[in-house]
């Protein structure tokens, strides 16, 4: 249960550990929290030749509101748990992930970005980031660049950062005051993986229809899933029981799980469906909608 | 690699490989067995000690090097001169153990929640300790004391 043997190097700055990576290529990581990259050194599962250790550097250690809620690359779980905004009806959906990720002392080590660059098919971030419509800014050799997470997260544990780049930031849009949203995870105990989970985002028009929605997945498939169909069934239209099973019916449908000690795939696709209708009712709750 | 971490108030200036974990440094290069090593893989929380006086990690997903410069405070640093910490003695008071083998993980867990929340509700304490494991208690008398250290630091905020 020891990792094996590695090269450690302290990043003294974000230029510094740029470089190093750039320099090192494939045979570096970035160390951050560390929660999900070490256990997996340590049943060796990750052997990197190389760690770029970026926990010094403080200009990554951020939470900003810049016309967007900004998280610094060693931005924790718990600072963001401990954020003063966190109990805004517009951060709902931020506020329930932040306390279920992992277990209390995981989260004070582990980080937002971190999680979403190890993009783990049963991870809690990639599937808030994906119905928040987040964007990640990453640094290559030509600069730094934003990317949608849709096209961030590209597979299980696989994203947009190419060898020799670095994340550097999480970017959430900052909600308007008509919006709610929830996650709902099912796990067997804390700490360990969704058997299912959905994060909804819903904003309403003044009128009480829908004016967006983002609904996605985690522990259903190989990566994070966006349920385009139920988001396009609600849009511009007053969200009625009949439109939420119709959306959580379309969650089912797209919800690809695997079997295991868990539940079986027929349980968990059903609990998909279960976990989108009741984070669609909570987040319209939270906005003063019955459902 | 030379790493200089303050374990406990006390200066420690060793050489170890990169991969050296902060439980292991700690167990065998300081001496301090207090730590504890349960499930070895970030899941138990026996391991748990507290970074820079309000952060709670367990050391068995950290490596050694990544407290280069930093402070560390295990079980070990909890009692003063001779006297227990109100944690401590309110788990003795509480029977809030059997076997001790998680005590001083949830010591510390608990020690964080209550620099954070001095005054946590039952339901707070039961959620901060949702990644600390005990096999023995039930859990009952583990929160009845979290509580009762509660109320001993509020009355005495002059104790650590």
């Amino acid at each position: 249960m020891i990792p094996a043997a590695f090269e450690y190097l302290r990043a003294s700055s974000a230029d510094d550990a740029f470089a190093q990576l750039q320099r090192l290529g494939s045979d570096a990581r970035v160390l951050a929290g560390g929660q999900s990259l070490i256990p997996a050194m340590r049943f060796r599962l990750a052997r990197p030749a190389v760690l770029v250790d970026i926990n010094s550097v403080a200009e990554l250690n951020y939470i900003k509101m810049n016309g967007a809620l900004t998280l610094g690359a060693i931005a924790r779980d718990s600072d963001v748990e401990r954020a003063p905004w966190i109990g805004e009806r517009g951060w709902s959906l931020i506020h329930d992930v932040s306390r279920v990720v992992a277990d209390p002392v995981v989260r004070q080590m582990g980080t937002v970005v971190g999680s979403l660059c190890h993009n783990d098919p049963s991870g809690d971030w990639p599937a808030v980031a994906l119905a928040m419509r987040a964007e990640m800014v990453v640094r290559g050799k030509s600069g730094e660049r934003t990317v949608p997470i849709d096209q961030f997260l590209v597979d299980s544990f696989t994203t947009a950062v190419a060898e020799g780049e670095m994340a550097l930031a999480a970017r959430f849009p900052v909600p308007d005051d008509r919006t709610a949203g929830s996650y709902q995870k099912v796990e067997r105990k804390v700490g360990d993986y969704a058997t299912a989970a959905a994060a909804v985002q819903l904003s309403l028009n003044a009128d009480g229809t829908v004016r967006e929605a983002g609904i996605a997945l985690s522990s259903a498939g190989p990566c994070a899933v966006r349920i385009d169909e139920a988001e396009a069934l609600l849009k511009g239209q007053q969200p009625t029981a009949d439109l939420i099973r119709a959306a959580a019916d379309a969650a089912v449908k797209k919800s690809e799980p695997q079997a295991d000690l868990r539940g079986s795939i027929e349980y968990k696709k059903n609990l998909a469906g279960v976990l989108v209708s009741r984070g669609l009712r909570l987040a319209l709750a939270r906005l003063g909608v019955q459902s | 690699m030379k790493v200089s971490i303050k374990v406990n108030g006390v200066q420690y200036e060793k050489e170890v490989e990169p991969r050296t974990l902060l439980a292991y440094f700690l167990r065998e290069d300081c001496g301090l067995t207090g730590t504890h090593i349960g499930c070895d893989t970030s899941s138990c929380g026996c391991c748990v000690v507290v970074m820079d006086g309000d952060r709670a990690v367990k050391s068995c997903t950290m490596f050694a090097a990544q407290a280069d410069g930093h402070e560390i405070t295990t079980v070990e640093g909890l009692a003063q001169g001779g006297a227990l910490h109100p944690l401590q003695q309110a788990f003795w008071d509480q029977h809030g153990l059997q076997c001790g083998y998680c005590t001083p993980g949830m010591l510390m867990t608990s020690f964080v929640l209550l620099k954070h929340k001095p005054n946590p509700t039952e339901a707070e304490v039961r959620e901060e300790l949702a990644g600390n494991l005990c096999r023995c208690t039930g859990y009952n008398n583990i929160v009845k004391a979290v509580r009762q250290a509660a109320e001993t630091l509020q009355a005495a905020p002059a104790t650590k």
